[in-house]
């Protein structure tokens, strides 16, 4: 099984290429980059003119939601809406019903991706029994079946003591812990940013500062014990100087954002009517917000963009906007984000923005993915960038998304994993 | 001149001259009361349905009224004691209403921004009759009508409104209103119940009455909730209300005609002293009076109406 992409732009950050290259992939690997001749035999062309290859994307953030709630999101479901969106590998929250904190859960998304997944699935494992912050999970057990990363996300650990344990133990077993920045006693039954949005559309507020105080005291909890820490989500000003002041310093710290966080405001809540589709944890903060997240990204602070992607049915988002739940779905809509509101407004270039949907991530998790080296697993994107389509529709089951009706730029045409082609022409062609 | 939007879900929608075309055309339906007849028969044939998901005599008791001295035919549905849209979704329930064939439907909801949801799935008029911490236009409708026939006008007054500022939606409407038509409105509270950036919304800080009272026209004193204390608002009721109830003793310095408000029920003692409460500056039952005649405008103003008084009395 041979592939071969022609004469498309090769951007490859982990490997500083990026220049018109072609791509050849034998058994699932990564032949060579460089200039090939056509004349071989047995060999599937796939020709790329015009378009940029990259490695194939990798989302650090993804909720799958199976086992449990197979309704919104199912391991196949939720791969074929990566695969469209340009993604090669997710890894899966573990805040499932049940939540996957032992070696039976691991197995379970493990066998299930394989079966049924179209792209790679990482499971992360959940840092305490059942999310709740009390007792650490079995996370040695967890990493020996297979998990990338701990995480109790959707939840913070609100018991700085345990998260100094948990940081502790995963440093001996050198794994990343990812932390949901939020503490909670602040931001109880909030709703949306506290601020003037909040005041006038009489929405219960959630301060920056319950983000801010935990992204602290995380931290400083990782200079404690020297564990590996990445903060998921940073929504806020005030986040990005803390992790930049902490990179300076030489603390173990990385971090994400999601497009919501550099695309919309608060007052997309009030433009919007209250439409729960704008409704997240943490939720839309300020232009000044925006701003700084975008510095963030520009200077390498904010190492990562993830979807955080989120599926809610139609009927638990068409509530009374207190009642509906956080989240919004963001597989399918990350790539376009990224090019529409960051290269293409030169806040970052094309290969910065690619490396934080490739190679950063990767290396924020040790993740042996991302590049195209030879021999790497050829996992591979390929890219329009002036392919412009308006947001409807979408691969997820899910259609919570604030930002169905704009029009983006930018989107993946074809996506292949370890050399299967599974996206071609913005389709799904294989199952 | 006529409404623009077929819905009253907040004064911070309405323009000026809106406000302004409401609070006259109240005026001819309020002269109506002293007939021995206080029915017209403007919206004989059409259905308002009260959708209350919140237990309020008062603001049910004066649409209804009003609904029926406008020859209305009126539905009750309380969904707090209701079988039939129990657990039933609001979107569910705004559907059954539309089949129902209503013209009106006035809602009242603990969570903000529930009227937008009906307003949006259904086609009928729908007035916010209080949502969540968001508005309550006709109550601000209302004050302001009381406002404007006691000292005849508003621009230029300066108006304090005193209390939970945060969780109410009194005193929103309030801010909108007043401000759009002129008056310097000024919040009055425990720094635990001012919203974030309220300032914002062109009023002035305060937490403490007897640095303003001597300039203030008029005070709108809002009602207390008790279980704010177990969110850590104020330690103690006796705290707050030696703090920022209203008596006597600290109206000492106050204008001879300032104007009492309250938008009831009120809890005397606390928030208010019933002294001040039974005084001639007091016109809070007044207020009451007037929350119907500003109901039948704005219903009849969302009908179609144009504010014309002759049509309104002769209809
Ligand atoms: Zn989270
Ligand atoms: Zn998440």
């Amino acid at each position: 099984m041979k592939l071969l992409i022609l004469n498309g732009i090769v951007c490859d950050p982990a490997n500083k290429f990026n220049q018109k290259a072609d791509v050849l992939v034998e058994n699932g690997k990564i032949i060579s980059v460089g200039k090939i001749s056509k004349n071989k035999s047995n060999v599937k062309v796939i020709d790329a003119k015009g378009k940029i290859v990259v490695p194939g994307l990798i989302d650090i953030h993804t909720h799958l939601r199976e086992p449990g709630r197979e309704d919104e999101e199912t391991i196949k479901s939720g791969t074929r809406a990566a695969s469209m969106g340009g993604f090669t590998t997710v890894c899966a929250m573990a805040n499932t019903q049940p939540v996957v904190d032992s070696v039976s859960g691991v197995k379970f998304i493990l066998a299930t991706a394989k079966q049924e997944g179209v792209i790679n699935v990482f499971p992360v494992g959940a840092i305490t029994k059942g999310s709740n912050g009390v007792e650490l999970a079995e996370i040695g057990k967890m990493k020996g079946a297979g998990v990338i990363a701990i995480s109790d996300d959707g939840r913070p650990v609100m018991n700085a003591n345990i998260m100094r344990r948990a940081l502790e133990y995963t440093k001996m077993l050198d794994l990343t812990l990812i932390s949901h920045c939020e503490d909670t006693n602040l931001s109880a039954n909030g709703e949306i940013n506290e601020g003037y949005i909040s005041t006038v559309l009489g929405l219960k507020g959630i301060p920056k500062q319950a983000e801010e105080i935990m992204v602290a005291r995380d931290i400083a909890l990782c200079e404690l014990t020297g564990g590996r820490l990445h903060i998921a989500h940073i929504s806020t000003r005030h986040s990005v100087e803390l992790v930049r002041e902490a990179k300076k310093r030489g603390i173990n710290v990385t971090a994400e954002t999601a497009p919501h966080y550099f695309s919309l405001t608060d007052e997309y809540v009030k433009e919007t009517d209250y439409n729960t589709n704008t409704k997240m944890n943490p939720p839309l903060r300020t232009k000044e917000d925006v701003k700084a997240i975008c510095e963030g990204l520009a200077d390498g602070t904010i190492n990562c963009i993830a979807s955080d992607h989120a599926p809610h049915l139609a009927e638990e988002k068409e509530q009374e906007f207190k009642l509906a739940p956080f989240g919004i779905i963001g597989l399918e809509t990350v790539l376009p984000l990224v090019i529409t509101n960051l290269v293409n407004k030169k806040i970052i270039s094309l290969n910065d923005a690619i490396s934080k949907l490739t190679c950063n991530p990767a290396k924020a998790l040790g993740l042996k993915k991302g590049s195209m080296s030879a021999g790497s697993d050829a996992d591979i994107t390929i890219i329009d960038l002036n392919k412009t389509k308006i947001i409807e529709k979408f691969e997820s089951k899910c259609k919570n998304s604030p930002f169905i009706g704009m029009k983006l730029s930018g989107f993946a045409t074809t996506t292949i994993v370890a050399g299967k082609v599974i996206v071609d022409g913005g389709q799904i062609v294989s199952d | 001149m006529k409404l623009k939007q077929k819905d009253l879900l907040g004064l911070e929608y309405l323009s000026k001259e809106e406000i302004e075309l409401i609070l006259q055309t109240a005026k001819p339906f309020k002269q109506l009361f002293t007939r021995t007849v206080k029915k017209v028969p403007t919206l004989r044939g059409k259905t308002v349905v009260l959708l209350f998901y919140e237990v309020s005599t008062r603001t049910r008791t004066s649409f209804e009224l009003a609904a029926k001295r406008l020859s209305a035919d009126t539905v009750n549905i309380n969904v707090a004691s209701s079988s039939v849209v129990k657990g039933e979704s609001l979107i569910d329930t705004a559907k059954t209403i539309e089949a129902l064939k209503a013209d009106f439907v006035i809602i009242r909801h603990s969570m903000s921004g529930a009227a937008h949801i009906i307003a949006k799935t259904i086609s009928a008029s729908i007035i916010n009759a209080g949502d969540g911490m968001h508005e309550h236009p006709t109550q601000g409708l209302l004050d302001m009508f009381t406002i404007m026939e006691k000292k005849g006008k508003i621009k230029g007054l300066n108006v304090a409104i005193i209390g939970d500022i945060s969780h109410s939606r009194v005193a929103k409407s309030n801010i909108w209103g007043l401000n759009k038509l002129g008056a310097n409105v000024f919040v009055i509270g425990p720094s635990t119940m001012i919203p974030m950036e309220v300032e914002k919304m062109n009023v002035e800080v305060h937490h403490d009455i007897s640095k303003i009272i001597h300039k203030l026209d008029v005070i709108n004193i809002l009602r207390i909730q008790k279980e704010r204390q177990e969110q850590h608002l104020f330690p103690t009721l006796e705290e707050y209300s030696e703090l920022f109830g209203i008596n006597s003793g600290k109206l000492s310095n106050a204008k001879k005609d300032l104007l009492i408000l309250h938008p009831g029920p009120m809890n005397r003692g606390i928030e208010i002293s019933s002294s001040i409460a039974d005084s001639k500056n007091s016109v809070i039952t007044e207020q009451v009076t007037n929350g119907v005649a500003v109901r039948m405008a704005v219903l009849y103003l969302l009908a179609g109406g144009d504010g014309g008084q002759g049509e309104i009395i002769n209809s």
